[in-house]
């Protein structure tokens, strides 16, 4: 049958490499229609722009910039962690093939069981349970099954930022409501439960086109574990208005001072409308082997296994195995000394507190989380300092400040703005996130240098300052003698104008690259 | 903040609880359009039903049945794989963690290094590389990226089932273009390169609409490798009509007999309009690890990364790093002996031929496959031996068949059915898809087994034939006698009419259970 493609091959290609004169208007104004194609799915329009990989870019560029930006421990996952996967790489090799496409089912099974428990629920491992290509990969597999063209969403800022891209890529309309925070004694620290939403204002969001509530407790970036005042009444809202919560979970784990998370699946009635996710990496420090989990009714479960199964089919089933083993050691610890669930989070506060410590030590106010990874700081105290770091006209403060301190201070941070939709972004451009989940050495170093660093700053400025000082006295002696030069010969208005507007420029060029000239010393 | 909440809460949820007996038509109404909402999106419409799930699932059910339907080896990877990711779960711990969010550097590194010499390409690790969650997360990504609302996608027939979803969840429209047998000579086997597009047929799918060709090379389910003419005319045709031509190569190293796989980004021109995908999985037997890639031009992988940064952002880090051990292993072997890419065909090609002489054995005629894990075989003489296998009234004969398949032999396999777009799934009924990447032990058990049986089986047909033929001459004598007697005693004619038809359904179905209850035993 391909005998003659050769020939047709030649007529087809003809026209293309203007062998043949003749090609008619037709095919020409066919050309011109075919060359204007659009590349790109439109649902790609206005998530195409990562600020993060900016940020991550920026920090790989500069030589030995300590990473407390991005949301992943730098030191080892429990023991008990790394031999479940040795053993699941070791043992049978079947592990080594294709599993379930909705889940390993010993892992199916244990997140069954485990999470029935805590949520009071019966939890059927088939159809109320599916893995993911971790926390990430379920969020997305729940928007594509939910959100389409035209829902709202409901996003609490500030949200993890890919919230809002993931809504939009499926269609949906974003709907934000800002948690705020009360004012505080002065001197005080501030703390993420001080951070709450205005009842009325979350209520007024709630309309008929709502398809998805967006609830993460523990909140990332602010550390913020909801109560169970807070999260009846999102419960009741999503009752009222049909709505389904999709709750991100991650950090369930992660809780200090006592505080407890709650999951919304256990309030009554919530269990029927909630998608509760979870991450392996976040629950046994191995964010890299990209295990998640939803768990939920299977009225909306059916729906994410029809994109589970058209979007990636199969998760790494070692990966699973090693979940699977590692969560059915928790479960005989549950709650015991020596469970993981339990020692973790203990030691992930005192790193929490000795970066609390390291941050008000160079001068910068953290919001205290009560649980994740994470704390935000507030920056309004350099903004006052050195408002005019470099960068682009209308570059948010806090961005500003992150590159800054990544070529200055060699840490990275996120600038939380990232975290806040494009209308707010303004009242929310004095923050910058940090990670704490990084080993204490790692972290004493760097801030020792800044501590440092800011003793030789405070000398400095003091220095220049007192510089600036006479010179701009220089200056002005200079400039009235030439100006009085300039009358005595009796020179034109307008030059001595010019001159006067360009000195003026040229001195505040010299303020602007002050504090970075300085700091990189 | 929250101080009023519960008050509000409750007034917020006390018309749902019917409490509040005053509450107002409108809200009522409200309530009555919220209720009607529509829960999933309507891109998961035509594509919530997984044929394969059912047969998987019936497979699971039988107790001992063998897979010879899903695509996935039964032997363990070669050695130097699985030390590649032990060494990855028990050397660095921060592999514990996320990598950058396009690919494990070493990774794309390796990638970009292997297939740059293979394509004859300059291909940049970070600008032309995105290692994906499996071909099949590949694909997805590819679709996502580049896919739009009514674009027109082509896909050969018979077709790697996941094609047509994808595009339809993408709001595509799949436009199908089927491979077809030449006529072969009498007693000759098939092959499938005898199975060919029309390239008059092919050319006429080509519209100004058409956003992508989806090629798959070596072809699943057909074991079809695309020739350099059949390649060179879709080439063409991709460039008049500026279309993105994405291709599946995952079996390109799994080449029988002698015949080359070619990449058609390799043909001059195609590199700048073409996204080559592939798979760890298939590559080195560990399809369980779940990592693919894309390669491709900047200007359209930076739309996959779109995708990819907002739907999983993160590969799993061992897995990947496993697999560019893998890879700088093979590297070093290439093209000699000791290569997997070499040793790997060779062995199966021995499982294939296997599998022929067995299907061959007991009647069944397999179409030999250039390559890939599968071939299909034609089931017509049982089609026609066996017309009636029980299953639905509409059920294609090829589903109906692999049902009995299961249930009789204890052998697992995918209707072909499944591979073809419903208008055309009429003509292509009479076909099921093996796969024969399976330890020759496991195999051999099952075909020996039904090769006995169909020896008894042709003892036990004869002897039904008798029976049935003394049966139906013992019933047509009787009814000859029950007419004389009817006739005799004048009774009405409608009821010797009921009677007739009666005791013919009885013989029809006595035809029909047959072949299972003489199977079965």
């Amino acid at each position: 049958m391909f005998r003659n493609a050769t020939a047709i091959c030649l007529h087809l290609v003809g026209p293309l490499r203007g062998k043949k004169s003749g090609a008619s208007l037709t095919r020409c104004l066919h050309q011109t229609l075919t060359m204007a194609k659009r590349l790109q799915a439109r649902r790609l329009d206005g998530i195409d722009h990562s600020p993060w990989v900016e940020f991550v870019k920026l920090a790989s560029e500069e030589a030995d910039v300590v990473n407390f930006g991005e949301g992943f421990p730098d030191f080892s996952p429990p023991e008990f962690a790394v031999e479940a996967f040795q053993h699941a790489v070791s043992g049978d090799f079947m592990l080594n093939q294709y599993t379930k496409a909705f889940g390993y089912p010993p892992l199916t099974k244990i997140l069954a069981s485990f999470f029935g428990k805590l949520l009071g629920q019966e939890i059927d491992p088939l159809k109320n349970v599916l893995v993911t290509v971790g926390a990430y990969g379920a969020l997305f597999t729940a928007f594509q099954a939910l959100v389409d063209e035209g829902d709202e969403v409901i996003i609490v800022e500030p949200f993890f930022y890919c919230y809002e891209p993931m809504t939009l890529m499926a269609g949906g309309r974003p709907v934000f409501v800002s948690l705020k925070p009360s004012p505080i004694q002065k001197g005080e620290p501030d703390s993420s439960s001080n951070w709450q939403l205005d009842p009325m204002e979350l209520a007024s969001k709630f309309t008929s086109r709502t398809k998805a509530f967006i609830l993460n407790t523990p909140n990332n970036p602010l550390g913020k574990v909801f109560s169970r005042e807070e999260l009846e009444l999102v419960a009741s809202l999503c009752q009222q208005h049909d709505v389904v919560c999709i709750t991100d979970e991650v950090y369930q784990w992660l809780v200090f001072d006592g505080f407890q998370h709650i999951s919304i699946a256990s309030l009554p009635g919530m269990w029927e409308r909630t998608l509760t996710i979870g991450s392996a990496g976040k629950t046994f420090s191995v964010t890299g082997w990209k295990v998640g989990w939803v768990l939920g009714p299977d009225r909306l479960m059916k729906h994410l296994r029809t994109v589970h199964q058209n979007s990636i089919d199969q998760c790494a089933t070692q990966c699973q195995a090693a979940v699977a083993q590692s969560f059915k050691r928790e479960q005989l610890h549950f709650g015991q000394p020596s469970s993981y669930f339990v020692q973790f989070p203990q030691y992930i506060q005192r790193c929490r507190d000795h970066m609390i410590q390291s941050l008000q030590s160079v001068g910068l106010r953290p919001v205290i989380p009560q649980g994740s990874y994470f704390l935000i700081t507030d920056i309004s105290d350099f903004k006052n300092k050195m408002p005019d770091l470099p960068g682009a006209a209308n570059e948010p403060y806090d961005r500003r400040f992150v590159k800054w301190m990544i070529k200055n201070k060699g840490l990275m941070a996120i600038p939380v703005s990232t975290f806040i939709s494009v209308p707010h972004q303004k009242f929310f451009d004095h923050y910058i996130r940090f990670c704490f989940v990084k080993g204490e050495h790692g972290q004493r170093v760097e801030w020792r240098k800044w501590k440092q660093q800011k003793q030789e700053e405070k000398k400095k400025w003091k220095d220049l300052k007192m510089t600036k000082k006479l010179e701009r006295q220089r200056a002005q002696e200079e400039q009235a003698k030439r100006q009085h030069e300039e009358e005595a010969a009796a020179q034109s208005e307008e030059r001595g104008l010019v001159h006067a507007v360009v000195s003026a420029l040229c001195q505040d060029r010299v303020r602007e690259d002050a504090p970075e000239t300085l700091m990189s010393e």
